[in-house]
């Protein structure tokens, strides 16, 4: 984007006269240069109806045939189709970006069949805010998605808008370049097409339709712009195929009645279009989108957030003091969170500590228990061993005392029959 | 024994400060290269046309600098490069003005047209510099005139409701006159680029170059280029700007040939061959000021105003400015660092140190 520089016209500026050639007219020239080399970025979103002709007009426009498989009438929902192309023309590189609304107009209840197209368009804004408001961002070479000029596609009926145009319009006025075109215009013949032209006019006017005007400031473009913009909405054929008329191949629709010429200016507005969009205003198209709609949103986005100019007494509110403000709270909920989540883990590592002496008085419990009953039984077996060798020794005793009884008695036993002998001999 | 406990988690205290994540388009973009020149002419070139004619409508801002010692010819210089009478005090420069006691900053405000373009040129003088006996620290006032710039945009630009077209007043270009010792750079040259070599554009000039034969000048010029290198100070055009090819050799010519321009100034005019030129009068001869065999200042206008204004103001914008601005909301914590200005994406917090759980 070129740097927009301001002139304060309150400050005391000496007027001077110059003696001789310095050379910075060919400022504008080294500016363009810059931008040259850059590229440039128009987007273009299309509203219409299902088969109105949105993907034949762009390709007609472009003089090239984007890839379109046309779509199916069955989507459930408006969604929005993106698409990038890099043309080029002499050294000038554009990057152009076409926005088709899949599925407008086909659903039954099309109460919110505007809102994907006012999600998108917010979309773009949120993401060049975002870069915008980065610490460090690179505007510069930033690939610029917002919408630059949204062509609204109006259904030839030949009385007058639907109410879903009125509606949709009414959503994206303040949000884009709107510029009503009038789709297949060959359905409608010349005397109902200027009554057809007045009577959308005067709707989007009595309903509050900011449509985009033709910028009237500069003298090179205002006379142009003002005849144009007296032919609004233009009414386009678009067509992809070519006819021989005369000795040349131009762009027209074949029917048994006729040619239509899609350049002819008699036939449609299409080069009127042509003009206007891309050959006298696309750089104004592209820089309301930045001063006007963008900001708008920036400034909406960041009230909505709470940030002020100026604070109830209207002294100048900075924005970062907002920020501060805001920052501090932020951390101090944080540190707030911080400290609960500390103390919740000092608190659990309590407890588990706690459980876990518990545990262990346990198994040093258990442990006296067993050493205890060790003992016991240590000692149980030494007292019956005592016991035992008690028995054994009083058997012993019993054993020896016995076998001396038993020896005595032998032995008187043996006197015994001695004796018996001795007498009986 | 304890368990560590998860990182202190930002996602969920973001919500009330995070707007919706930054959503993408219903199908991802496929740039499909078409060349258009073989169907047919679009028009699209003329966005070229359309964009001079908006700038010229709306008209350019230039600031530039002049910073060096009293009497090296910094009005007069000035006052030839944009061929009127910027600076007054040049002719006639008063004894009984004292030299300021501290370098004082004064800008004037000149409206100037050429060519339907028409310019607002601030030339910003700083009386002072380099002139006492005790010069320490004499380039704080100015880099903390070159800061407030800065910030006055940047108040503007953070601004909620803001102005179309924010007033810029930073200093895209400035200009230091080098003394011609013929030796070598002074240590306030020295100092006063290293520190301001990073906060503006600094284009090194060597001033009264009429002082210098060829050979003394050629000499001088590359002693300058080696000392500024080996103190790494990058002047403009710097080295790490170069977008392209194209640009890196251009520069590098300019760079490694050309810069410092050795220069003489003057607002007089005398005939010389019938034609009236602007120059110096001396008993050996009329020094022209236009003449590439007698100095170089038609380079350094060239240079300056020709081919490079809209890139020094490009560069002030995109890269110094930038750097200040990112400075700025990261120092002054008036900002949460890292990516989001609103808090999309905070850095995690630090973890919190386990307490010893024994």
């Amino acid at each position: 984007m070129a740097v927009a520089v301001g002139r304060p016209s309150n400050e005391d500026l000496r007027n001077l006269s110059l003696s001789g050639h310095v050379g910075f007219d060919s400022l504008p020239d080294q500016l363009v240069n810059k931008s040259t080399s850059q590229g440039f970025c128009f987007n273009i979103l299309c509203v219409g109806e299902t088969g109105i002709g949105k993907s034949t007009l762009m390709d007609t426009l472009f003089n090239t045939k984007f890839e379109n498989d046309p779509a199916t009438h069955n989507e459930p929902g408006v969604r929005l189709k993106a698409r990038s192309y890099e043309l080029q023309e002499s050294n000038v590189r554009l990057k152009l970006t076409i926005v088709d609304t899949v599925g407008f107009g086909d659903q039954i209840n099309k109460d919110d069949s505007y809102k994907p197209i006012v999600e998108y368009i917010d979309a773009q804004f949120e993401a060049y805010l975002q870069e915008e408001l980065k610490i460090k961002r690179s505007l510069f070479n930033y690939h610029d998605t917002r919408i630059h000029a949204c062509l609204y596609f109006i259904a030839p009926t030949g009385h007058s808008l639907k109410s879903l145009d009125l509606v949709t319009m009414k959503k994206l006025d303040s949000k884009v370049n709107i510029i009503p075109i009038i789709a297949k215009a060959d359905t409608i013949a010349k005397n109902e097409l200027h009554k057809f032209k007045s009577k959308i006019m005067s709707e989007l006017v009595s309903n509050g339709v900011q449509i985009y005007q033709f910028p009237t400031d500069e003298e090179t473009v205002a006379e142009i712009n003002a005849t144009m913009s007296v032919h609004l909405p233009f009414a386009v054929v678009g067509s992809t195929e070519e006819v021989k008329i005369g000795n040349k191949m131009a762009k027209a629709r074949q029917y048994p009645w006729g040619v239509v010429q899609v350049e002819n200016e008699n036939h449609c507005d299409f080069v009127k279009l042509r003009e206007m969009l891309i050959r006298v205003n696309m750089e104004d198209l592209r820089e309301q989108t930045h001063t006007r709609h963008y900001e708008l949103y920036r400034r909406c986005k960041l009230e909505e957030m709470g940030f002020k100019d100026t604070d109830p007494d209207s002294k100048p509110f900075s924005l970062q003091e907002t920020y501060e403000a805001k920052r501090n709270e932020f951390l101090g909920e944080l540190q707030k969170k911080e400290e609960e989540m500390r103390q919740m883990f000092v608190m659990r590592v309590k407890e588990k500590e706690a459980e876990l002496k518990e545990a262990e008085k346990e198994l040093h419990e258990k442990f006296d228990l067993l050493k205890r009953t060790h003992q016991e039984e240590k000692k149980k077996v030494e007292d019956k061993k005592k016991e035992l060798e008690e028995e054994v020794n009083n058997f012993q005793k019993k054993k020896a005392a016995a076998q001396l009884l038993q020896s005595q008695a032998q032995q008187a036993g043996a006197q015994q029959t001695k004796k018996d002998k001795d007498k009986k001999n | 024994m304890s368990k560590g406990l998860p990182e202190t988690r930002t996602d969920a205290a973001m919500s009330e400060l995070v707007p919706e994540p930054r959503p993408k388009p219903a199908v991802p973009m496929k740039p499909v290269s078409i060349n258009s020149n073989l169907l047919g002419y679009i028009g699209i070139d003329t966005i070229i046309e359309q964009m001079r004619k908006k700038t010229m409508k709306t008209g350019f801002d230039f600031n530039i600098m002049v910073v060096g010692q009293s009497g090296l010819g910094k009005s007069t210089l000035v006052n030839t490069l944009f061929k009127s009478q910027v600076s007054r005090k040049a002719s006639s420069w008063n004894r009984e003005e004292k030299i300021p006691k501290t370098v004082e900053i004064k800008a004037i405000g000149h409206v100037i047209e050429e060519g339907g373009v028409k310019m607002k040129l601030t030339v910003i003088d700083t009386p002072g510099f380099g002139d006492q006996i005790n010069n320490e620290n004499c380039w704080e006032p100015i880099e903390k005139y070159i800061n407030e710039q800065y910030e006055k945009f940047l108040k503007e630009e953070v601004n909620i409701a803001r102005k179309k077209r924010i007033p810029d007043t930073r200093v895209h270009c400035c200009l230091y006159f080098i003394s011609p010792t013929g030796h070598s750079l002074r240590p306030l040259d020295l100092e006063f680029m290293k520190h301001l070599s990073k906060v503006v554009n600094i284009i090194p000039v060597i001033a009264k170059a009429d002082t210098m034969t060829l050979e003394e000048k050629s000499e001088f010029k590359q002693r300058v280029r080696k000392e500024l290198e080996v103190n790494g100070i990058e002047f403009y055009p710097q080295k790490e700007f170069d977008e392209d090819l194209e640009d890196k050799t251009e520069n590098d010519k300019i760079r490694q040939e050309s810069m410092p321009f050795a220069v003489v100034g003057s607002d007089k005019e005398y005939q010389v061959n019938g034609k009236r030129v602007l120059g110096r009068k001396t008993p050996w001869g009329i020094i022209e000021v236009e003449n590439l065999n007698h100095c170089e200042f038609a380079l350094l206008r060239d240079f300056v105003i020709r081919t490079h204004l809209q890139d020094l103001k490009e560069v002030t914008h995109n890269i110094h400015y930038e750097t200040y601005r990112a400075k700025r909301l990261n120092d002054n914590g008036g900002l949460p660092p890292g990516e989001g200005l609103l808090g999309t994406v905070l850095p995690p917090v630090p973890a919190t140190p386990c307490p010893t759980a024994e």
